[in-house]
């Protein structure tokens, strides 16, 4: 167990089947990409959830500061306008 | 009953059943959360072989028996794996040692065995192949890994494949089933397939930079029934609720 204290941590990303868009499924601890790979199918994939994966160190992921959300994210709480909800949609348009 | 065929499925099944249970051991015991969980998807894709292979003898042998008497109720003289499979997980270097030298052999198997003129083990040998090419990836990977890593890594390598070196020659033995099995278009013939493993397996360990044993002294017996002293204490384990609750299912 000593030396998984120095594996670095891996974000997991896979893909659940074609035309998806990969989604962020956890993540891991791994020596290097290669062994972060090989354990992301072992963790993630064997109930066959997916057909793509990524892995990606964490430490390479920039994350917004939980500090700054008032700044960020709350100006958009009262911001309803901006959902395009307020137009008639065709019925022939489908899936909007 | 084909008592040559019978034994010959054995023979195959014992190998990916016994496997199984010692790597099924290191559930919740794995080196970490992704080996525990690597090492016990190993264990159930073998399991999964082994009811495919299982079914198949209880059809053959037509006595009433179910796939599970046939994994669960036999002595231990009458278990046909080699040798190497039962070997325990002494550390995570033999646990790795003992798959890398079965995955490689399995896999040479497995794809003569896809052209067996028996269509049930060729349809057998086609759907494990993909789970083991999986697994002789994962564990030459970690051969490499750990003889390739740090000077204790690398030294508890070398002395898991110079413990088990013994036991690969067993795999490419001939049984009377195989032989009987081999004439018939049905079997694989093991000891075409002793070159390829030997360069396979040294071209890993190569690249691992652990040395290849000289050793000429191998051990032999398990295809026979003839077993080390592990594979007692293992079936007591993997048998204990069969012996305990007879008949009972879930």
């Amino acid at each position: 167990m000593s030396q998984k204290k120095n594996w670095p941590l891996w974000e997991i990303f896979v893909r659940s089947k074609n035309g998806l868009e990969h989604r962020h499924f956890g993540s891991l601890h791994a020596a290097d990409a290669e062994m972060a790979m090989e354990n992301a199918r072992d963790v993630y994939t064997r109930r066959n959830e997916g057909v793509s994966i990524w892995v990606v160190e964490s430490c390479n992921i920039t994350a917004s500061n939980p500090d700054h959300n008032g700044e960020l994210f709350e100006p958009a709480q009262d911001k309803v306008y901006r959902h395009p909800t307020f137009y008639d949609l065709p019925d022939e348009v489908k899936h909007m | 009953m084909n008592t040559n065929l019978y034994n010959y499925i054995l023979g195959i099944a014992d190998n990916s059943l016994i496997l199984g249970q010692r790597m099924g051991e290191l559930c919740g015991h794995g080196p970490n959360l992704e080996t525990d969980i690597a090492c016990t998807n190993i264990s159930l894709d073998l399991f999964g072989q082994v009811r495919g292979y299982f079914q198949y003898a209880a059809k053959i042998a037509n006595d009433g028996r179910t796939e599970d008497d046939i994994a669960m109720l036999r002595k231990e003289r009458d278990y046909l794996n080699v040798l190497l499979a039962e070997q325990p997980n002494t550390d995570f270097a033999y646990t790795i040692g003992r798959q890398f030298l079965f995955d490689v052999y399995h896999l040479l198997f497995l794809t003569e065995l896809e052209k067996s003129k028996d269509l049930t083990l060729s349809a057998i040998a086609k759907k494990s192949i993909k789970e083991v090419r999986y697994h002789q990836r994962f564990s030459s990977d970690w051969v490499k890994r750990l003889g390739d890593g740090t000077e204790e890594s690398h030294s508890k390598m070398q002395q898991a494949i110079n413990d088990l070196w013994t036991y690969t020659d067993e795999l490419f033995h001939q049984t009377e089933a195989d032989k009987a099995m081999v004439e018939e278009g049905i079997g694989v013939d093991v000891t075409k397939l002793k070159k390829d493993y030997y360069e396979k397996v040294s071209t890993i360990l190569e690249q691992a930079t652990l040395e290849i044993p000289e050793s000429k002294y191998f051990q032999k017996g398990g295809k026979e029934g003839i077993h080390t002293e592990h594979l007692g204490f293992l079936l007591s384990e993997l048998q204990y609720m069969q012996r305990a609750y007879p008949n009972m299912d879930w």
